[in-house]
């Protein structure tokens, strides 16, 4: 494979397909945090709603079923956070670390227990999401540029692609636009404001959490039901992690944690085009030199070169009622 | 009546232990449903880990690398740090004890390799956490977000170190070479035959020795009173006079350097040579120790020892009971953290409220 090989339409597509992996975990990032409440547990329920949309998917023959069995352990972990955040007033990092940590090894073990793949789910064969076809599409199929956008940039993905990147705009107006987004953003900035102004801060930060968890859930359903097709050990590889660093690196708004999204979905894509490429001048760039890249930009953004980023005030902070 | 105001045996013992025993009650609710016997479980597990001579010895050969990894995190946390890349700093300690060895094991006597093996693992961790720690310190970028792309970082950088240049020509295992046997610590069977086959040696002794130095500097110390000023409240210890930037960045460079004295144990007590990921989550195990031990040299201890068992004893079972495989301790291991560290207080009113009963 030369330089010449490199196509940027499928880097570009496949950013398109890279992304919703990110966008739904920071998305529900988003909800947690701007009420309050660290959600560093986004890669284990990541993981968690994999496995389980994966192995319910397979076992029913219906990805949809999947889907809702992820949706309900993601909001079960989601809860679990919540209690310890609201309800114990503990460590939401260290819950959150925990959580991870326990899915890392749970979902293998009940994976080998059920499947005896060696902590692998079956594939899913037919169980996966259809992808969607544009109306249209046999007709400019062969028109130069048109065809390609039509049937390869905009169609052709599976319906959750679609709901990902809708996610955004929606988030955007339920966070600035109503008055739940209002009293969401009062708890994370001055949880005794608003429950001075008689918000309930517990009942606030538990719905957001319930929010976080469900639209955690797609994350992992994504990554196993449409984009491999089945469940692998550790297959959230980082992307929770990375979520998180896209909502830090959007100065915790939508748009912004957005552009994130796309910008590590764009670095994932282009490692995989530039594996065993020989480039002018550099040559051959080894495949772990070009894993570490997003981590690597990250850490850059992170230490404030690109912008500072300001996070909601009570973040990680547990609300005392005062007396 | 808050947790404070609790006897110290209560907070320091009897809450660890309540929620010890929770978390392992949900880890034997696990394979129970897993379908087999916990108490069968149980009673294998604690036969190989402890009773065994030779398996009580794999389980201090364990806890030696976790007492490192558990005071990394530990130092971090008594300066309100929260240190996740102990797994990175310890696999780049390894790479800094490797390139000592490799440049220096056919010219130096033992009783010179092994400080030099030592001083190569604590200046290469210290130096991978020194970064995570200098960009918290002046610009503000969160140690836990950095710390984990460290960790991520760590992971790819030696993946393309030791494929490129460590491995030696013509060998297919991605690992060094083998070092030469004066860089090889003493193995305590030499002097205990009754251990057996283990590759238990003398950096249990350094372990505790750690220990030892860690309780002395953090409670008795000028510099550790410092130090848990700053972890209690950063602003009224800045008032104070302490240097918080400073602070950070030398805790961070003793947390990574504890943590790459991890990798002695590992690699110079056991498989001599560098071998892809073998810290093999130890770093990780390091968060758990430090939140059970509560930061505490016994605590830190007593943990690190149960980790060895629970991973030495993991082993055997994993190989009698198919449907416990030795991921089910990394499961563990989340609860542990979770009931220990995140849930700590869980019993705390009922406690209060007996011991408020009794004395009433």
């Amino acid at each position: 494979m030369t330089f010449e090989d490199l196509h940027l339409g499928s880097i570009v597509v496949s950013t398109v397909r890279n992304a919703p992996v990110l966008i739904f975990a920071a998305m529900a990032g988003l909800f947690a945090e701007r009420s309050g409440v660290i959600d560093i547990g986004l890669e284990g329920k990541i993981l968690a709603s994999a496995f389980v949309s994966a192995a319910v998917a397979f076992t029913t023959q219906n990805p949809w079923y999947g889907i809702l069995a992820g949706m309900a352990v993601s909001i079960a972990l989601a809860t679990l956070q919540g209690y310890v955040a609201v309800t114990q007033k503990g460590n939401q990092l260290v819950a959150g670390i925990a959580i991870n940590i326990a899915m890392s090894g749970l979902t293998f073990v009940v994976a080998q227990y059920f499947f005896q793949q060696g902590g692998r789910t079956p594939d899913l064969g037919t169980a996966r999401l259809p992808y969607v076809t544009l109306p249209g599409s046999a007709a400019v199929a062969d028109v130069p540029v048109l065809g390609w956008i039509w049937t390869q940039l905009l169609g052709g993905h599976s319906i959750l692609v679609y709901a990902a990147f809708a996610l955004v705009p929606l988030v955007h107006w339920l966070l600035y636009h109503t008055r739940f987004g209002l009293r969401l953003r009062a708890c994370g900035e001055n949880p005794h404001a608003a429950d001075a102004a008689g918000v309930s801060v517990e009942r606030t930060r538990y719905t957001s959490m319930l929010i976080a968890g469900m639209l955690c859930s797609f994350s992992g359903a994504y990554l196993a039901i449409v984009q491999s097709g089945f469940f692998l050990r550790d297959m959230s590889a980082g992307m929770g992690y990375l979520a998180l660093t896209a909502m830090v690196f959007g100065n915790w708004r939508p748009f912004y944690t957005f552009l994130g999204c796309l910008m590590f979905g764009f670095f994932t894509a282009v490692q995989i085009q530039l594996e065993g490429v020989d480039l002018p001048v550099v040559g051959r760039i080894p495949g772990a030199l070009i894993q570490m890249v997003p981590y690597v930009v990250t850490v850059i953004a992170l230490a404030g070169l690109m912008a500072k980023s300001v996070a909601p005030k009570a973040i990680g902070v547990p609300f005392v009622k005062s007396r | 009546m808050t947790t404070n105001d609790m006897p110290r045996w209560a907070t320091g013992i009897v809450l660890p232990l309540l929620n010890l025993l929770s978390a392992l009650l949900v880890a034997a609710l696990a394979i129970h449903l897993l379908g087999e016997d916990p108490v069968d479980a149980m009673r294998i597990l604690v036969n190989s880990a402890i009773v065994n001579p030779e398996g009580l010895s794999y389980t201090l050969f364990y806890a030696s690398t976790f007492i490192f990894t558990g005071l990394a995190v530990s130092l971090a946390m008594q300066a309100g740090l929260f240190n996740i890349g102990a797994e990175g700093q310890m696999y780049f300690g390894g790479l800094g004890l490797t390139l000592a060895m490799l440049a220096f094991d056919a010219s130096l006597p033992w009783y010179l390799l092994i400080p030099v093996g030592m001083v190569g693992a604590a200046l290469f961790g210290a130096l991978w956490a020194f970064i995570p720690g200098y960009l918290q310190a002046k610009r503000g970028s969160h140690i836990v977000v950095t710390t984990i792309m460290f960790n991520f970082i760590a992971a790819s950088l030696m993946n393309f170190v030791i494929v490129k240049y460590l491995i030696p020509p013509g060998e297919q295992n991605t690992a060094s070479r083998v070092f030469s046997d004066a860089a090889a610590l003493p193995p305590l069977n030499a002097w205990f035959p009754a251990l057996g086959d283990t590759p238990l040696n003398v950096s249990f002794f350094l372990s505790i020795l750690a220990l030892v130095i860690y309780g002395v500097f953090v409670s008795r110390s000028a510099w550790g009173y410092k130090l848990r000023a700053t972890g209690l409240n950063k602003h009224a210890a800045h008032y104070a006079g302490v240097k918080i930037s400073a602070m950070i960045i030398v805790t961070m460079l003793i947390s990574g350097a504890l943590a790459g004295l991890g990798a002695v144990n590992s690699i110079m007590g056991s498989t001599h040579y560098l071998s892809l990921n073998f810290v093999g989550g130890a770093g990780f195990v390091g968060i758990a120790i430090a939140l059970m031990g509560r930061q505490h040299p016994v605590g830190i201890f007593l943990s690190s020892v149960l980790f060895g068992a629970l991973i030495q004893g993991g082993f055997d079972l994993s190989l009698e009971k198919p449907n416990i495989p030795t991921e089910t301790f990394i499961f563990i291991q989340g609860l542990i953290i979770l009931f220990c560290g995140a849930m700590e207080n869980l019993y705390a009113p009922v406690l209060i409220k007996l011991i408020k009963g009794k004395k009433g």
